[in-house]
Order: structure tokens, then sequence, then C-alpha cells
């Protein structure tokens, strides 16, 4: 075993208070916090390199562990499974560390209730990251304390003792941790968990499946969208189609005499309905006449003109050397992306039941924390009154990053004293998203002698991603001065080039833009290896040579290195044309995950067609790495649908379109058929892997398009001239 | 009016006020079975993708009153932990899903293809699979597809006897 030579700083100075609960046997619970300033995540010029820890921000104790009779234990994630697997690997850690198999652990979402929630969020590809040393440690934590008191009902020494799979053996006797724990009323708590040597791990590092497979594959009703509560009525929340409406006043005398309606709601921002069914809310909310205060007719052309390099105010986000004086022999390009909608299949849904001055909410998010303070201000209840009970996500993806919809359920129960059930429309989640900003990059650089870069520019202007977002407190956006989403993926990557200097711009849009997947990283790596791939052919030098040629030697540059190196020999990356197929290089560096791809692309019927991706990425130590390939897998083909297809418009006014289909997105016939998966370790913790692989995709896909056909595509999604 | 259909093998009459309901929402709020999802309410996505009389239905725009007399299969009646169906075996196998919000339909559309195509190709997969997933499963599901094609060859071989 191997002492935590960090125990002085982690979980030993927090209290430990160990309790028995309702048909439990013992609780671990954890007072005080491990919280580290989120401004250190925001200095500028590091937000790239820079992980997230996992942050809890209660001083009440929160239950982390509960041991059942039957001998399992209950695992109370802070984190919400939305599909990136984090369940699953927070089991295989805390499996290993409590040497108990990993069928024994059931995980489930905390609920604000046990007061283990992440202040901050479920997103930024954190999870597993930010809990490794934590959540290890209180649980080896707990293990000690199941030894000690072991060692006390069995009357033996603590070094007599083993466990196996959750049963403590010494001499010839042997206990359950559930015998264990039985009739505990007081605790004797280590100063310093002892954690084992990762190489003792049986399930940290393997590909284990996940453990909500079944639940997934037989339609257990797991979603925010399946809860339910006895007694209930459906709501719907009257909103206007235009961009920037303001509610001005409603008149509802039409809908309150239809059938199933119980109750109309009118309060200071919105209406609403209350009826015995969803389609009877549905029929009577389209019956509401409105009036709203309405921004002018607004078109896409408008927003392009906002998104513009120049318009708003810059900041200097990364600066080396000089500026590029002389636009002489030098190369200037642009590139645009479109504003993207998230599109999960789930739409947002709440179930809540307000009622004597206590709310239950029953949500799909990525926000406990803000949710809850959310419904507890507008509802002017203390925080503690407000119960939050966070399921499965059916797709997160940013999207739920704020569901201020809980407060307009809370408002619709407590106005009928009955728990009220109320989810988006699909016109309502394309029209109300908060989308994926549209971009605009302006990029120049020249070429010294050698065939190198002697400077580099990026200049880009974005919508908001983090600056206008309830999850980042107001004060923040001017203390860092550009969006910490936004610029994600904006900086230069090739440092060892002598000049460069990256400039964010900000203009503000008239709709709400916010996280979306990977945030700035999909848009600003497109413009950015889209334009080094041309220097490269400028320079007449292999895509590859010309990248490896300017990383600097740091440790993330030789990290980034090596990923390029990796997917060069795992795809046989070639710069000829074979069998009418054309291979795109591409790498980014994402929250510390270096990843790079080759896609191989070929022309069909005047579509691109993408045959097979490789993607090698170090995201440091592989907690499960299957999962990690899902991931990549998920990430290429979401990464694939975004730069070949989706797009929304602003049409007089409104966003469109508003249902799949028009709003085109990738399906199983435009996946890859193959998709080849290298992982490397260059660090020894877990980092990052739920964003990271969707830097690369679309600048892969356009570097290979230009191979094949001399076209330089410069704006999302790729469209191939009608001459091609 | 009253309408009669057997669901998962249970023979059901359902009250409804309006016949031209969706099927799904009968399903979900009035029978309480959550496992077929509500995705889009226009049949766009396929996430509420059920069998009737053995072919797949995007129940969300499908009137209460078609289904008079019909049999109908969700998710809940295709297999159980105990005896899962091929399809669900070969998702399991091949751990296809992520946030999983749309595999029952998923599953379902697949279920009915292999009713009618037992051995598909990559071309009658494209053509014939076409629900949307955001997570992007669709690379591990193709292989599922091919490995449940297989199951329920094997499976379908025992039960008969059959040897090559």
């Amino acid at each position: 075993m191997a002492t935590n030579k960090n125990s002085n700083k982690g979980v030993s100075r927090r209290k430990f208070l160990v309790k028995g609960g309702l048909g439990t046997l013992g609780v671990l619970a954890v007072g005080t916090y491990i919280f580290r300033n989120p401004i250190r995540r925001g200095i500028l010029g590091k937000v790239n390199s820079l992980e997230m820890p996992y942050t809890d921000n209660t001083d009440k104790p929160m239950i982390w562990f509960e041991i059942t009779s039957d001998n399992f234990i209950r695992l109370h994630s802070p984190k919400m499974e939305m599909g990136q697997g984090t369940f699953t690997g927070i089991a295989q850690m805390a499996a290993d560390e409590l040497s108990i198999a990993m069928h024994r652990i059931k995980v489930v979402h905390a609920a604000s209730s046990t007061g283990n929630v992440d202040s901050f969020a479920t997103g930024g590809s954190t999870s597993i990251s930010g809990l490794w040393q934590p959540l290890r440690e209180l649980s080896a934590m707990l293990r000690t304390m199941l030894l000690k008191e072991a060692s006390h009902k069995l009357n033996l020494d603590i070094d007599q003792l083993i466990v196996e799979d959750g049963t403590i053996i010494g001499k010839g006797k042997q206990l359950t941790f559930a015998q264990v724990a039985d009739g505990v009323d007081e605790w004797v708590v280590p100063d310093s968990p002892v954690l084992k040597d990762i190489k003792d791990y049986k399930y940290v590092g393997k590909p284990v499946p996940r453990i909500d497979l079944e639940d997934k594959v037989f339609g257990d009703p797991i979603f925010g969208m399946d809860a339910q509560m006895p007694n209930m009525l459906y709501g719907a929340v009257v909103r206007s189609s235009k961009i920037g409406s303001v509610f001005v006043s409603a008149d509802s005398t039409t809908a309150e005499k239809m059938p199933g309606v119980v109750k109309i709601i009118h309060e200071a921002d919105f209406v609403a309905v209350v009826a015995n069914s969803m389609i009877e809310a549905e029929n009577a909310k389209n019956a509401i006449e409105v009036i709203w205060e309405s921004y002018d007719n607004l078109n896409t052309k408008d927003i392009v003109e906002i998104m513009t390099v120049g318009n708003g105010s810059s900041t200097i986000i990364q600066k080396k050397g000089k500026a590029l004086k002389e636009k002489d022999n030098s190369l200037t390009m642009e590139f645009r992306t479109p504003i993207g909608a998230h599109a999960q299949i789930e739409p947002n849904g709440v179930v809540a039941f307000v009622k004597d001055g206590k709310a239950i909410i029953k949500i799909s998010t990525q926000v406990v924390g803000l949710t809850r303070k959310e419904v507890a201000q507008r509802l002017d209840l203390d925080v503690e009154q407000v119960i939050v009970e966070p399921t499965f996500l059916g797709g997160g993806f940013g999207r739920r990053l704020h569901t201020p919809h809980a407060v307009q359920a809370a408002l619709m129960s407590k106005a009928v004293g009955r728990p009220v059930k109320y989810f988006f429309s699909r016109k309502e989640e394309f029209q109300h998203d908060m989308f994926r900003p549209p971009t605009h990059h302006v990029i120049s650089g020249n070429l010294n002698e050698e065939g190198l870069l002697n400077v580099l520019e990026h200049e880009f202007v974005s919508g908001d991603v983090g600056n206008d977002s309830a999850l980042i407190p107001g004060f923040l956006p001017p203390i860092i001065g550009a969006d910490i989403g936004a610029i994600r993926g904006g900086f230069i990557q090739y440092t060892g080039i002598p000049n460069f200097r990256s400039v964010y711009w900000h203009v503000d849009l008239p709709f709400a833009t916010s996280w979306w997947r990977s945030l700035g990283l999909l848009a600003n790596t497109f413009a950015m290896e889209s334009f080094m791939d041309e220097m490269a052919i400028r320079a007449q030098m292999n895509a590859v040579e010309f990248r490896l040629r300017q990383i600097a030697d740091d440790p993330i540059g030789i990290r980034l290195k090596n990923v390029i190196n990796a997917v060069t020999d795992k795809a046989k990356y070639s710069e000829n044309i074979v069998e009418g197929r054309a291979m795109g290089l591409a790498a980014s560096i994402d929250a510390n995950t270096p990843c790079a791809q080759i896609a191989e692309v070929s022309i069909v019927n005047h579509e691109i067609v993408v045959h097979k991706v490789t993607v090698a990425m170090d995201p440091g130590l592989a907690v499960n790495p299957d999962q990690i390939r899902a991931q990549c897998e998920g990430c290429v083909i979401m990464g694939i649908s975004a730069v070949l297809y989706e797009q929304m418009f602003v049409e007089n006014g409104e966003l469109a379109p508003t249902i799949y289909g028009p709003y085109k997105m990738a399906l199983m016939k435009n996946a890859p058929k193959e998709i080849d998966v290298v992982l490397l370790q260059g660090k020894d913790t877990p980092g990052a892997v739920g964003e990271p692989p969707l830097g690369p995709i679309g600048a892969a896909i356009a570097n290979a398009v230009r191979r094949l056909t001399g076209e330089r595509l410069t704006q999302l999604p790729l469209k191939l001239p009608k001459y091609i | 009016m009253k309408i009669s259909f057997i669901i998962n093998g249970m023979s059901k009459i359902i009250d409804v006020e309006d016949e031209n309901t969706p099927l799904l929402y009968i399903i979900r709020d009035v029978l309480d079975l959550k496992g077929t999802k509500f995705g889009c309410g226009k049949a766009a996505c396929g996430a509420c993708t059920l069998h009737v009389n053995n072919e797949a239905v995007r129940s969300c725009s499908y009137p209460v009153k078609f289904a008079e007399g019909k049999e109908i299969i969700t998710i809940e009646g295709l297999g159980n932990r105990a005896k899962p169906h091929p399809v669900q075996q070969a998702w399991i196998e091949e751990i296809v899903p992520q946030c999983g919000y749309c595999q029952p339909g998923f599953i379902m559309a697949t279920a009915a293809l292999l009713n009618k195509v037992p051995r598909p190709t990559d071309k009658d997969i494209d053509n014939n699979i076409i629900n949307i997933c955001r997570c992007g499963t669709y690379y591990r599901m193709r292989k599922a597809i091919h490995r449940a094609a297989e199951l329920s060859a094997e499976s379908s071989s025992t039960s008969f006897k059959i040897t090559d």
C-alpha cells in the first residue's frame, strides 16, 4: 500500500460524520469542502491547459455512501449521468478502494437534500478527473473505518484482517460490511486515507461494461421525462416564436373554458396553463393571446454582419513576439461557423411539487445547485426547503447548464397545490435553445525561408458562451476580460512559432447562446487547423512534419506531438489520393487533453462522405478505456453532424428550423463505417475525455476535401461548390 | 370512445375522449409504460418507435384509433433481463448506449428490420434505421445490428434444429 502524498490537503482536513439512515446501516457523510477558487480557472492563457477540480460548496454533511443490509453500497454521485459514463467510472474507483465487487455498488444521483451536489455543474469534461482523488480517498477512508470496526467486533488486530469483495476476513472468522456496520453508533475516523497502488486495482483501467447498460436497453423509467408524482397535472408555458420577445400581457378567456384546463397562471413575466393532460395543456396554451414586445425582424445576414471580427471589443488572449506588420507575403483567410442547436433528444422537462413551504423538483439538469437556488429565490423559500432530485439526462451537451423551467413548473404547482409536469415541445426546444454561438475567424501568417511560420495571428469573434451564463457569477467576465467558453481552442498551439497572437472579439447577439459540448473548441479548431493545413500546402511540406516542427518541446507540446505521431502511424497517413479517397489531419488541445484525428473522405454524388476516422488521444490515465473510446466515437459522429449538416437560420425574426429533418443531422448512413481509436497515457491521472475529441474533426474533414478537390472550404457546414 | 388492443401480450380496453390522441400518450401517460420515449412529436426522430402488428411505428404521430384490434409491442414487451431479445442482447454485448434516451426506439426499429430482413447489409441498415441519436452511437449500433442478426440466426437454428 502506498501512502497518499496529498493527504495533508485532501480528505483528512475534513470533518467526518457517520450516522445511521432509514433502511441503511451506515452512512459516510463528509462535512466542509474542497473549494478551489474558480477564478483560477479563468486566468488567461491557461484556460486551455487547466483541468477543473471537483468543487462542492456546502457546509452541511454530505452523504457519499450508504451500506445496505444486503451488503450493497449506494454511492451518491454529485455528478449527473448524461451518457458520458461517469457512473461507471466512479463505481470502478469506489469498488477498487473499498475492495468490493463492482456489482455491489449502486450509483444514484445525489439529491440536494443530501447536500452532496457539485456547486458548479456536471460539465467541462471534469467529472472523472475531478473526483479521481477525493472519491478514492473517501472510499479508502470508509474501508479503513470498516476495518477498524471489524477488528473491534472480531477481536483481531487490523493487520490480521483482509478485505475481499465487501467481506472482512481473519483467522477463520468473517463479517460482511453490512454486518460490521450493523449497530455501530460511533465510528473511529482515521486521520488520513491510505490509497492502494494503482497497479493493484481490479477495475480502474479496465474496459468494464457501463453499469447503466441494462436500464437503458430494457427501457427503465430513468429520465426526467419519465418522472411523475401522484395526482400530477401537466403544464405548458406560452413562449414567443420571435427573437428577443418580452412578455407584456395575455388574454386567456377562451383558454380558460377549454376541456381539461385546471388553471391559467398569470405571472409578471409569463403566462401558463395547467391541465389534466399534456395535450389539453398544449391546446389551451395555443388559445391564449399574448402581446409581446419584439425586436424588429432579423435575418441570418444581420447576424453574420454583427458577427464579424472588428465589431465590439477585443482582448488579446495570447501573445508572443511581434505582430504581423506587413501583410506582404502573408496569407490571410477567413472562416465562419453557424448557429448550432443542442438538439438533444430528451426535451427539457421537470416535475415540480410545491406545498407547505417546500418544493420538490425532479429534473434532468446539469446544475442541481443553480436550479435549487433559482427556485428558492423566485418562490421566496430557504434553499434547504427546495429538494432537487436529479434524474438521468437524455443528453446534456451543455443544454442543461441552465434549467430555469424548474422555476416555472414550481410556480404552476404552487398555484394549483398539486404536482405539475412541464416539458418543452420540440419547436420550443429549437427556438428557445441556448445555442452554440456563430463565429468568425480571421487568420494570418507568413512563412520564413525554411517554410515554417514566422508569424501566426488568430482573431475571432463569437457570441457568448460563458459571459452571460447563469452559471458564471456576473463579476467574473469583467475580471477575466474574455469569455472562458468562447476562447476554448482559440489559442495558438504551435508555440514553437516565434511570433504569434490570438485576439478574442466580443459582440452581443439578440438571442441566447451558451455552452455547447466543447464550447469554442469545435469552431476555433476548424479555423486554425484548416489554416495550418493551407500553410503546409504553401510550404510544400508534409502536413505532419509542418505541424511537428512548430510545436514547442514543453510537456503539453510533447504530448501533442505524440498523439499526432500515433494517429499518423495508425492511419498510415498519406497525402496521395487512393481510389478516390483522401486523408485530412487535424489536432487540438482541450482542457489539457491533446487529440489528433485523420479523416478519410471521398466525394459521392456531390456529397462529402467520411469513410473512416482515426483518433489518437492522450487523456492521461484511462479509468475506463471502453467508455473513452465511446466518447471518441460519439464526438466524431456528433462532430460530423455539426460540420457537415447542422445550421440554424434566422428568418424574419424567428429561429428556424424547428424540427429534426429540416434541422439536418447525421443519421446512421452518415456515420463512418470505421472509427479507430488509439489511447496514449502521457500523465498518471485521468484528464478530460468527453469534449476534446470534438476539436479536430471539422478541419480533418475539410483538409481531406482540400487535398481531394483543391477547394479550401472555409464555412461550416462544409458545402462543396456546385462545379465539383 | 373505447379502443381495445393487445399490448405486450395483455388485452387492454382504453376509454379516450379523442380517438386521434397519439398512441404514445396513451402508452406513456395512461398505461404508464415509460420505455417508449417522446422526442419530437412529429415522427421526425424515432424515439417513440414501437411495433404495431410487427411493423415499426412512430407512435407520437399514430392516432390511437388505428390501434383498434391490433397487437402492440413496446420495449418492455420485447425482452427482459431474464430473457433479452437478440437485439437487446447484442446492444449489451457491444455496449451501445450512452445517454440511452433514443435507444429503445432504435432497438424497436432494429427488431422490426430483422423481422423482415434477417441478415441486413450495411445498405439495408442505412436505408431502414433512420432514427436520430445525438450521442452518436451509430458506429456501435451498426456492429450491434449485425451481431443481433447473428444471434437471431443462432437462436432460430437451435429451436428448429437446422444444421448447415
